[in-house]
């Protein structure tokens, strides 16, 4: 065995270890006993956290996808830097304040939760999608042409398969990190499990604190879970980078 | 056939890339267009398959202005071979070669039966290697592949930019091998980029020599060798272009015109060459004196004489002095 391979088995030890540890001394706290006895309440805000991923992620693959293919076609190359400039802006405004401007537009409540998640989630889907179809080799696009293979047919038989690691990559990191930026829904009166976190924070209470956060994370594992068994399914297998280890 | 007529490129701002070049490349022929870089010779090509725009002239393809031709059914009735093979990574061997027919709408048995006859023709099995990603094929394997691949859907007509430029060479010279056997079997006519001379020698029937993107000189290798039309094709072709032409000849032209010489029956210390060997090769031979004679053999074994440096040069010297025409090749 490595040096390399001997560091990695310690590192997820301790991280087990340390996950082991926080689970023995929540549940000998009996902090997770909301999930149990408020069950219904409990499912009630999973439902709404899942809700607010799910709607404002496919919005978001549905605006993203097309733009990044769209500036990606020659003739509408010279948009590609007002289009990436308008999106990396949207990404820099800090989350609250996102939230805050568009309680003043759409009010409160789920709509502005799920536009804000929206507005989150389209740099890195529309950037992902940009890059893997700008990472193909020019030649091939060549070899296609000289083929006589039409432009749509370059798109979804050579471009889009290619791409679709980077572009797959994109959307799960999106999704991910959605799912735990969903948990501040509540401040905009989206609801979500960020109501019990907040709760929790608010009362003192590390039951709710713990009962809301920890559903958060697992939601996020199992997901990015999900979407990786989905890439591997999806992407071509020439089209892979490199095994990593 | 593929004739250009006065086929201009000019590109925005008034660079010339390709100035109205004349010439006609003969069915079934090989035509490499060769020049330093810059000369517009890559852009030539693409303007067959009309990957440029023709700015001014045209370009006929079997009798056909390439400029009435739908340009999609245009491409998909030439091959098209490039330097860096341009195999899809995310297909399988047997997608990326029955890409065309399939385009034309091929049925699958057909696809199958094609796919097997072309790799047969580069000695690679297609049972083995059809469901095999490009990635796991060594480069000389990837551009055999990317030449049968132009080939799949049996085009009269070819265009090969630098196809080999990236081998290394002895793979490089393998392969044009082969592909001068295959060539021999489907007959195709045949634009070739190059910039290695002595590739264009070996797989030309005629050589267009191209500079700033004119045409200075349009003839056969041997020709181009030994009677430059100009100080350019000269240079070009360099001081040792009297040793280049000898890889046009084999032993059997040289026996055919001057003979060989007489063997010696007391050297005991010979080495065998076949009557097929080409000049080039043999004199590199004759220089390393392996061994005190080299006896020329024919397919069957039998000995037919000896070869000796004199005797080439002395073919080397009538080929160039009293013949107007060199012997073409093939």
């Amino acid at each position: 065995m490595n040096k390399k391979k001997v560091m990695s088995r310690v590192v997820s030890f301790l991280v087990y270890g340390i996950v082991a540890v926080f689970f023995i001394w929540a549940i000998s706290n009996s902090y997770f006993n909301y999930i149990f006895s408020q069950s219904s309440t409990f499912l009630y805000l999973l439902k709404q956290h899942m809700q607010l991923v799910l709607v404002s992620s496919l919005l978001a693959v549905g605006v993203a996808l097309p733009v990044g293919i769209l500036v990606t076609r020659r003739s509408f190359r010279r948009a590609e830097w007002i289009v990436s400039n308008t999106v990396n802006l949207g990404q820099t405004i800090p989350s609250l304040a996102v939230l805050a401007l568009m309680i003043s537009i759409l009010g409160i409540g789920f709509k502005t939760a799920v536009f804000a998640l929206f507005i989150y989630s389209l740099l890195p889907m529309y950037r992902n999608t940009v890059a893997g179809i700008d990472s193909i080799d020019e030649n091939l696009i060549d070899a296609a042409r000289g083929m006589g293979m039409k432009p749509i047919q370059i798109l979804f038989r050579i471009e889009l398969p290619n791409a679709s690691y980077s572009i797959l990559a994109g959307i799960r990191t999106a999704v991910v990190l959605n799912i735990g930026t969903a948990a501040l829904a509540y401040v905009v009166g989206g609801g979500g499990l960020g109501v019990w976190i907040f709760t929790g924070i608010q009362l003192f209470d590390n039951g709710y604190l713990i009962s809301g956060a920890i559903p958060v994370t697992l939601l996020a594992i199992f997901v990015d879970y999900l979407l990786r068994l989905l890439e591997r399914k999806i992407v071509p297998k020439g089209s892979k980078p490199p095994q990593e280890t | 056939m593929i004739t250009f007529d006065k086929t201009t490129k000019t590109y925005e701002g008034g660079v010339t890339a390709v100035d109205g070049v004349d010439f006609t490349v003969e069915k079934g022929n090989i035509v490499v267009l060769l020049g330093p870089s810059g000369c517009g010779k890559t852009t030539l090509l693409r303007m067959v398959n009309r990957l440029e725009t023709i700015s001014d002239g045209k370009i006929t393809i079997d009798g056909e202005d390439s400029m009435s031709l739908d340009q999609i059914a245009l491409r998909r009735k030439i091959g098209y071979v490039i330097q860096s093979n341009g195999l899809f990574p995310n297909m399988t061997i047997e997608e990326n070669v029955m890409i065309v027919p399939d385009l034309l709408g091929w049925k699958k048995k057909e696809k199958r039966e094609r796919f097997n006859k072309l790799m047969e023709m580069i000695g690679l099995s297609g049972e083995k290697f059809g469901k095999r990603y490009p990635h796991e094929l060594s480069g000389g394997q990837q551009q055999r592949i990317g030449v049968i691949r132009a080939l799949a859907a049996d085009p009269p007509v070819m265009l090969m930019d630098e196809p080999f430029g990236a081998l290394d060479p002895i793979i490089r010279e393998k392969i044009q091998d082969e592909f001068l056997q295959i060539q021999r079997e489907v007959k195709k006519t045949i634009l070739f980029v190059s910039h290695d001379i002595d590739e264009a020698i070996k797989m030309a029937d005629k050589i267009v020599l191209l500079r700033g993107g004119e045409v200075m000189q349009y003839d056969t290798p041997s020709e181009m060798l030994v009677r430059p039309k100009n100080e350019f094709v000269r240079e070009f072709f360099g001081k040792d272009r009297a040793i280049k032409s000898l890889s046009l000849h084999t032993i059997n032209d040289l026996q055919e015109v001057i003979g060989l010489a007489n063997m010696d029956e007391t050297i005991s210390d010979t080495i065998t060459i076949n009557v097929n060997h080409d000049l080039r090769n043999t004199l590199s031979m004759l220089l390393n004196q392996e061994a005190d004679q080299v006896i020329v053999i024919d397919d069957e074994g039998n000995k037919l004489g000896a070869i000796t440096i004199d005797i080439v040069q002395k073919y080397l010297h009538f080929e160039i002095k009293a013949k107007p025409t060199l012997v073409q090749k093939g």
